[in-house]
């Protein structure tokens, strides 16, 4: 009950803040004819390597709202938990680790109580592994839709990993509850959260426009996609037990190819307390911003094909 | 004045086969393999990709607020020339000038979840078209009456009716309101009834000055709706002009080679114990030309081809025209109709003049019969071909007859005259026969 009401009152906010959107420039829409007359399509050959429209996203921002307000709606339609499946899945991963890697392995998870800890880890790696897989499947998933109408396809992911941010929220709960309960109080590093967690949400938007991409003509990804992830979380230890305390060369390696490692460790730090590893951030930043812009730049390549070959 | 929709040298090209193919995709182990073989046989035994122009070189203007029907036979390249214009794929050549908001209807209901409501699937429909929020919900209430969906709003669609679905999807895609709008085929949904109401819904939009291109096998809806027409055929545009001078002759174009010719000698509907008495049959119209497809009104000759062993003195021949209900419209025979024909002891052709064929637009199937004064029935073969009648202009008016009018045309005069003393009336009536007549 409660969750449906975090739900509902997220919508809330979306819906307002969509209205103070719309709201803000009236001019668009109220005089049709005026802003026909300067829309000009003109429509040729392929351009090849493009940049991202940002103008022509912020003109379809409607369309992915509600697209994202599509997903969460019907992903707990015909649900008896509804809205808790979001707080269920990682939780019960918690469950299960704190049962295997702290009961029975003795994992350190420092001074604090190993549900929170791993909780806390669990959090930004199940939004991560949501948001890359249902991004993944999004444009194939979309066939219908993209066959039929045009608007620009990256707004098909950008949902998808927005419908997986829905989620997040909800599930975030929960952490605040566990530490209440454990009677860990956050610090001011709590303000840092949002942006954690939106460099996770870059690299997330990266990978998952990527694979969005390669799957409409490889339909191999689609059963890439899930092993890809858990290999992932396998070579993301932060998830499940502590971070070295010191780096080594093989460590550092890693560090570039995985930025989760250190995002997800600045995460955790930042809702636990603990010492943030700026260092390692930058460079995750870096490599999520590479990630971003490579996923973003092959999916404009090839999105002109999609109605073709989807 | 700039047109609204400009194409100029317009090309797309499928490549089919192997490579990158129009409606395959492919797995990386092939591209994969692909390569490999190409390594190893150097490229030159590898059989280029088969190409395959959907649309060659296609130029033309569409002048603001003018209702365009485009209609070419399947394959033609008019689902291509929508997708391009509405920007779902890129054209390989040329470039696409459009001025102003572009929507397109191109199937209705695209994105309706079943899991939705009819009012969220509104709002997500609606802003898939393209439709802004503020938009839809100006507009709610008329979708909803227009879909007559009132009592079910807040059900999900999946426990819609089909046609409560349909009505549901079409009613939010008739609402959108883009300067240039692009259909296709999406008019054939619904009832009837419903039917009607989305074609006058059309009309209504093409009557507020917006321009709207419509892709149709429909030729009623084509000679209803537009203005103008394009004839689109392998790629190019055929022909370009007003509406029903293109209509008539795309239905020329309809009629295949083999249309209205049948040959008759081994034909599956011949009853049993039938003597082959017919051995082809050809119908062909005012120009002499052997075709299945007419227009309303059009002269029909039928043409039968005669042969027997035993020479027939007193010969009769029979046609009855069925319409899709299998219900007999009418029947034309030598035995109704004055005269009678000479003995055949030769082979001969038959021949039967139909001055007008006033039939509303449908499929009607012909029975055939031969014979002699004592036996009609000695060769027999119903429903032995299917003739199809397209609407035309056929009263002179511009209204096109529908099939709800009845199967049969007849034209008709009207006039006012002063109301006259009752006795005087029906002495003049029977004078004066030409009061109401033709």
């Amino acid at each position: 009950m409660t969750c449906l009401l975090v739900v509902n009152l997220l919508m809330t906010t979306l819906t307002n803040i969509q209205d103070a959107l719309t709201a803000e420039r009236p001019s668009a829409t109220a005089d049709p004819v005026a802003s026909g007359a300067a829309s000009t399509t003109v429509i040729t050959a392929s351009g090849g390597w493009q940049l991202i429209n940002v103008r022509e996203l912020w003109q379809f921002r409607e369309l992915i709202y509600f697209l994202v307000w599509r997903d969460v709606k019907v992903r707990y339609k015909q649900t008896v938990l509804g809205a808790a499946w979001a707080i269920l899945q990682p939780a019960m991963m918690m469950i299960v680790f704190t049962i295997f890697f702290s009961s029975l392995a003795h994992v350190p998870a420092g001074d604090l109580p190993y549900p929170v800890f791993v909780y806390a880890g669990l959090l930004p790696w199940t939004f991560f592994a949501n948001a890359v897989s249902s991004a993944g499947n999004s444009v194939v998933g979309s066939e219908r839709l993209i066959s039929k109408v045009y608007f620009p396809r990256l707004a098909v992911p950008l949902a998808a990993v927005g419908a997986a941010v829905v989620d997040f929220i909800i599930a975030f709960g929960l952490l605040l509850v566990l530490m209440l309960a454990y009677g860990i109080l956050p610090g001011p590093e709590l303000l840092l959260v949002p942006v954690f967690f939106g460099v996770i949400l870059l690299v997330a938007q990266g990978v998952g426009t990527l694979l969005a991409a390669l799957n409409v003509a490889y339909r191999d990804f689609r059963y890439v996609l899930p092993f890809l992830i858990q290999l992932w979380m396998f070579a993301t230890p932060t998830v499940y037990m502590q971070l070295p305390e010191e780096p080594t060369g093989l460590a550092q390696a890693a560090l570039a190819c995985n930025p989760l490692l250190a995002l997800i460790a600045a995460f955790r730090a930042a809702v636990l307390g603990g010492p943030i590893p700026w260092g390692a951030c930058a460079i995750a930043t870096v490599v999520a911003l590479g990630m971003l812009f490579f996923g973003c730049l092959y999916f404009r390549k090839v999105e002109d094909s999609f109605a073709d070959i989807i | 004045m700039l047109p609204a929709v400009r194409v100029e040298h317009l090309g797309k090209r499928y490549q089919v086969g192997r490579a990158r193919g129009v409606c395959t995709y492919h797995t990386l182990r092939e591209q994969l393999t692909g390569a490999l073989t190409r390594v190893l046989r150097r490229s030159r035994s590898v059989a280029p990709p088969e190409e395959f122009w959907a649309l060659k070189d296609i130029s033309f203007d569409v002048q603001p607020g003018s209702v365009v029907g485009i209609v070419g036979p399947n394959g033609a390249g008019k689902s291509t020339l929508l997708k391009i214009l509405s920007r779902i794929t890129r054209p390989t050549t040329g470039k696409v000038t459009i001025a102003g908001r572009v929507g397109s209807l191109l199937e209705v209901g695209t994105g309706f979840h079943p899991e939705l409501t009819g009012r969220e699937n509104i709002y997500l429909n609606g802003a898939i078209l393209g439709m802004t929020r503020r938009e839809i919900a100006r507009r709610f209430d008329e979708i909803v009456a227009f879909a007559e969906v009132e009592r079910f709003l807040d059900t999900p669609v999946k426990r819609y009716s089909s046609g409560m679905y349909v009505r549901l999807a079409f009613a939010v895609a008739a609402h959108m309101e883009p300067e240039v709008l692009l259909v296709d085929e999406v008019l054939a949904v619904g009832d009837a009834a419903f039917q009607k109401k989305c074609l006058r819904r059309m009309k209504d939009v093409g009557q507020q000055g917006r321009t709207v291109l419509f892709v149709s096998h429909n030729m009623a809806a084509v000679l209803g709706l537009c203005q103008r027409a394009f004839l689109i055929g392998q790629g190019g545009v055929r022909q370009e002009g007003p509406a029903a001078e293109v209509v008539e002759a795309y239905v020329r174009t309809l009629a295949s080679p083999a249309g209205g010719r049948i040959d008759l000698r081994c034909h599956p509907s011949r009853a049993a114990g039938a003597v082959p008495l017919l051995k082809e049959l050809r119908l062909r119209n005012s120009r002499g030309v052997a075709t299945d497809t007419y227009c309303c009104g059009e002269p029909l000759t039928i043409e039968l081809d005669f042969q027997s062993i035993r020479p027939l003195d007193n010969p009769h021949f029979g046609i009855g025209f069925d319409d899709n209900m299998g219900q007999r419209v009418f029947s034309v025979a030598t035995y109704l109709s004055p005269g009678e024909l000479p003995p055949l002891h030769s082979p001969r052709t038959v021949r039967c003049r139909i001055a007008e064929l006033s039939l509303a637009p449908g499929t009607y199937t012909l029975s055939l019969s031969a014979g002699s004064a004592s036996h009609y029935l000695m060769d027999n073969l119903p429903n032995a071909v299917a003739l199809e009648v397209t609407a035309t202009d056929f009263y002179g008016n511009g209204r096109l007859p529908t099939a709800d009018l009845g199967q049969v045309l007849v034209r008709s005069r009207w006039e006012v005259t002063e109301e006259a003393p009752r006795e005087d009336y029906e002495a003049r009536g029977r004078s004066s026969s030409d009061v109401v007549g033709l």
